[in-house]
């Protein structure tokens, strides 16, 4: 970082957050963060970058990715076969080598986000007694920044505070276990499905109302209280919803259920598309749409915002919070299987997978992808994710934008796949197409919005000078997939893929108040049930590398 | 650090308690010492066994010089100078060890694999090596000890020993623990034993089950094709195995009425014949067992911190030991990238060996190759690879003179509190130093 001038010249700007769709402007940039031009007209800036002709933007924001942490290492530990055939990392002079396939080493993780014009991306399933593992991860993580979000639905303590009617307790210890993590938002992953999972065989929760034993909770109760807590805690990100459900036919009713739930609490539902089916009984020809009933919902109510989780044709891995999941995953896909539950927190699942644009779920799924992108009208409440890596890599964001803003070339990828898909959604009579304008909300500005981080994903006088330039091109996915430039807090890390300064980036995390008189009682809970000692859970301060606080509050 | 000083009767000024410290003598990995340090020795280690007694006991700041260079003794810089230079001018450098060390320093040492282009490996190509192979064939169903604590109601120990070689295992994750869903502990445990003699851990399982030596595979069979209800013809499954069909079966009855069976299994399945086929098939066993209850596998990992070693080699390349780094990319291949096999065959040309001692227990012909070239060796203790070293640094000890982080067997993340100041730099201090000088002279290779 450096306190000297820098300034951007001439470029086509698009910073939704402040009203700049595409007009002409110079970014001025000293100390990381943005500026206001000098008054001064003599003054010059120590470097100019000539930026006419070319597209300016706030670096791009994956709001939900799995790149850090235990269950991603298991996948890259269990998935050599992939690695062989993929892409090589190169070491030079100043960047490690590293390996790809869908799931990046961390080096390579970093170097790629940002090859492609992402300054900031978040893990979204970690279960808290694993943080150490993740900040550990992120270290290694460069040129961008990052954020974890923390496993909650089948915590031990909250299911216990929400049985023993104790909302303060709940967010008491809420509080202190974001803090201990040092992570940025409450997750939860399949609520109450996760915890029957660990009890029964094969098993899981059906409906939001089911009963989870021991606990006495039903996800409703879960859901509720965690969003309750949240909001009193005043988190940026208030609770990021994996609903329960995922992937069967038919869920799109616990999903709306889900939704009706939260009472107009805020909440961002997750990865919408694999909980948005029709149909039933396991019975593939039932299997249907639904985004549009869902989208309605969305569009009528806006304490709800959503990620779409798209699939893209290919072999990938999917890994997940939810343990049933990933069981009943392997066992459609016959595949190696990998499930580790984590004591008093969580499970996770992972299986490696294809999406082939012959089957007709395949192929339904991709379509109901882009069905919810078409149809939320708001690009505000709708973002850009393939929950990487599971319904296929970050990498194809590209792809994904020309698929939006390209109606002739979507409807020819529609003609190549399974052929019942016309039938069964609505995608094919959809015209709509984004503009550059459009997509710059739902890649950057609009998750920056819904993460509550004022610094980011705009380029007013004080956000965080991060920025991606681009040349246009008639074909979206070469524009997208090769930014001219990338800047993170003001310093030139990427010229045309290729990283000129790796930077670290930095960790960020919240540290909401709460009444801390909790933490005896914590420290109870953690003598009697947990193999490790209290006092060697919380992630301290000192053993954070570069990190923010983002501030709770309104 | 949380370094509090004892406040009871007639304190001892000198005495300073340092509470809930980890021990990294076993994969257990145990937080909850309290140590009890008195001018710069390790007077008491509540809770620890005797073996993390004898660890923390025996630990004193020696004084032998930071580095030795040739045998004699040199400044770190001069030290750290010469290693670059070994490092950086070699064809084939490798690097092996690093289990016992922490997260931090194995991070740096990965770090200068790569800039060097080396072979980095860690001793799970020496123990637990086949298990991480036989992971990628078939996936794995596990958990974290705790889960076993609060919820295992049958567990199996399968060629391993933990009364001798993680003796606090029994008490704290898998036998005596009163769980949540276990209130009444040991009481509500069965235990069975699996191995080929009879161990001072059968003393603790309710069952014992002596098989023949190297038949652990066809052990594991047996209970595969019993779990799909194949009948078995029971003379030659009692000749096979040495076990009769009849405690096959009972043995098979009692993981389908468990809730939430275990096997733990350690390296008397993983290092006999057979090797990554025995954890292959413990592995598709307990998958199996799956479809008609809970049921989970976990290897018993014994180095204080090889599953952190596993953990960072796979981060930062993808692959979790026998890496190859000389073509400017990740490549994996067991067998072909790991140390005994590279310097059994006489490629390495160049070593760092970091907190491991393979003079004293690699093959005669590895031993042979490691003396024949230059080689640096971080250790606190001298020992015979240190003795032969070309640059040898005497290190902190981790845990009891540096802070850190190690990986507990179940992957969980512990911090540690040292005890002491050592005279010593630790891992992570000298390989910084050496990362940066590696990779000022490859910059001026490139460059040159
Ligand atoms: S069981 Fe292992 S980690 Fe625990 S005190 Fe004994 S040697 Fe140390
Ligand atoms: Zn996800």
């Amino acid at each position: 970082m450096t306190s000297s001038l820098f300034k951007i010249a001439g470029g086509t700007v698009y910073d939704p957050t402040n009203g700049v769709d595409g007009q002409v402007r110079d970014l001025w940039i000293a100390d990381g963060r943005i500026v206001a031009a000098p008054t001064d007209p003599t003054v010059r800036p120590e470097r100019t970058l000539d930026a006419s002709g070319m597209v300016v933007m706030p670096g791009g924001i994956d709001m939900h990715c799995h790149i850090a942490g235990p269950k991603v290492n298991v996948a890259r530990k269990m998935r050599p076969e992939e690695k062989r055939v993929a892409e090589k990392v190169m070491r030079t002079a100043t960047t490690h080598s590293g390996t790809m396939g869908s799931v990046p080493s961390t080096f390579a993780t970093g170097y790629k986000y940002a090859g492609m014009g992402y300054t900031t991306a978040f893990d979204a399933a970690i279960p808290p007694l694993a943080a150490r593992h993740v900040h550990e991860e992120f270290d290694d993580t460069p040129c961008i920044d990052k954020g974890f979000y923390v496993l909650v639905g089948n915590n031990h303590y909250i299911m216990r505070a929400i049985q023993e009617q104790e909302p303060e307790r709940l967010k008491a210890f809420l509080g202190w276990l974001l803090s201990a993590a040092k992570g940025y938002a409450p997750k939860i992953v399949n609520p109450g499905g996760v915890e029957v999972w660990k009890q029964h065989q094969g098993g899981n929760v059906h409906s939001l109302d089911s009963v989870v034993e021991h606990f006495d909770v039903t996800p409703r109760q879960i859901i509720r209280g965690i969003a309750l807590a949240a909001e009193e805690l005043k988190l940026p990100h208030r609770m990021h919803i994996h609903a329960n459900n995922l992937g069967l036919p038919g869920n799109w009713t616990t999903t709306l259920e889900t939704m009706k739930a939260l009472e107009g609490h805020g909440g961002h539902l997750t990865h919408i598309q694999f909980h948005s089916y029709g149909g039933g009984d396991g019975d593939e020809d039932t299997f249907n749409s639904k985004a549009r009933e869902l989208a309605e919902y969305v569009n009528s109510h806006p304490n709800i915002t959503i990620d779409v989780g798209q699939v893209m044709f290919g072999k990938t891995t999917s890994m997940t919070g939810d343990g049933p999941l990933g069981y009943y995953l392997s066992n459609v896909y016959k595949s190696k299987w990998f499930s580790s539950d984590t004591e008093m927190e969580a499970g996770c699942g992972i299986a490696p997978i294809e999406y082939k644009n012959k089957s007709l779920i395949h192929s339904l799924q991709w379509a109901i992808g882009l069905e919810w992108y078409l149809m939320v009208e708001d690009p505000w409440r709708v973002v850009m994710s393939t929950d990487h890596p599971n319904g296929g890599s970050f990498m194809a964001y590209p792809q994904i934008v020309r698929l939006l803003m390209d109606r002739t070339w979507r409807n020819d990828v529609l003609k190549t796949v399974n052929p019942l898909v016309l039938e069964r959604s609505s995608l094919g009579d959809l015209d709509r197409e984004y503009t550059l304008n459009e997509i710059c909300i739902i890649t950057r500005a609009g998750p920056a919005k819904i993460l509550g981080l004022k610094h980011k994903g705009h380029l007013g006088v004080g956000a965080d000078a991060d920025i991606t330039i681009y040349t246009p091109h008639d074909n979206k996915e070469v524009m997208f997939e090769l930014p001219r430039y990338v800047i993170k807090a003001g310093q030139m890390i990427v010229e045309l893929g290729e990283i000129r300064d790796p930077v670290r980036g930095k960790t960020l995390h919240v540290s909401p108040d709460y009444d801390h008189g909790v933490e005896a009682d914590i420290a109870d809970w953690f003598e009697k049930y947990y193999s490790i000692r209290f006092r060697n859970y919380p992630v301290t301060e000192d053993y954070m590398h570069e990190h923010e606080t983002i501030a709770c509050e309104e | 650090m949380s370094i509090a000083t004892k406040k009871n009767t007639a304190p001892d000024p000198s005495l300073k308690i340092v509470q809930d410290a980890t021990c990294t003598f076993c994969g257990c990995v145990c937080d909850d010492i309290d140590l009890s340090v008195k001018d710069d020795h390790i007077v008491e280690a509540k809770r620890a066994c005797v073996l993390g007694k004898s660890w923390f006991f025996n630990h004193h700041t020696d004084t032998r010089p930071n580095c030795l260079i040739s045998g004699q003794p040199a400044t770190i810089a001069d030290g750290v100078e010469r290693a670059a230079q070994i490092l950086a001018g070699a064809k084939y450098p490798i690097i092996y060890g690093l289990s016992d060390t922490t997260c931090e320093a194995q991070r740096v040492a990965v770090g200068i694999g790569d800039w060097i282009g080396g072979n980095v490996d860690t001793t799970t190509s020496v123990c637990h090596g086949p298990s991480g192979m036989a992971f990628q064939g078939v996936g794995e169903v596990t958990c974290s000890l705790g889960e076993i604590a609060n919820r295992g109601d049958l567990i199996i120990f399968w060629g391993s020993n933990p009364a001798e070689s993680h003796p606090r295992h029994f008490t704290k994750y898998s036998l005596m623990p009163k769980g949540m869903f276990l209130p009444n502990g040991r009481k509500d445990r069965t235990c069975v034993l699996v191995d080929v003699r009879k161990t001072k851990s059968a003393k603790a399982a309710d069952i014992f089950l002596q098989i023949k030596p190297r038949k652990d595979f066809e052990a594991l069979w047996v209970l595969r094709a019993l779990a799909q209800g194949l009948e078995l013809d029971a003379a030659s499954i009692e000749d096979e195995t040495g076990v009769p069909l009849s405690a096959w079966q009972d043995l098979m009855d009692r993981m389908k009425r468990a809730k939430f069976g275990v096997i733990l299994f350690g390296m008397g399945l993983t290092m006999t014949r057979g090797k990554h086929l025995n954890s292959e098939a413990v592995l598709a066993l307990v998958r199996d067992m799956n479809a008609y209850t809970r049921f989970v596998a976990k290897p018993m990992r014994g180095h204080g911190n090889v599953t952190g070693a596993d953990n960072v080699v796979s981060w930062q390349t993808g692959y979790p030991f026998g890496v190859n780094l000389s073509r400017g990319y990740p490549r994996f291949n067991p067998g072909e990238y790991t140390t005994a096999d590279t310097l059994a065959r006489g490629e390495a040309d160049a070593a760092m060996i970091i907190a491991s001692d393979p003079m004293a227990n690699f093959s005669q012909a590895a031993r042979t190759r490691l003396a024949a070239i230059p080689y640096i060796a971080l250790d606190p203790k001298e020992t015979p690879t240190t003795r032969a070293a070309t640059v040898a640094f005497t290190t902190a000890t981790y845990g009891i003179n540096t802070p850190g982080t190690v990986y507990r067997m179940d992957d969980v993340p512990i911090p540690l509190r040292p005890a002491f100041d050592s005279p010593h730099p630790s891992d992570f201090e000298v390989l910084s130093q050496l990362e940066r000088r590696v990779k000022q002279l490859k910059a001026a290779v490139r460059i040159g």
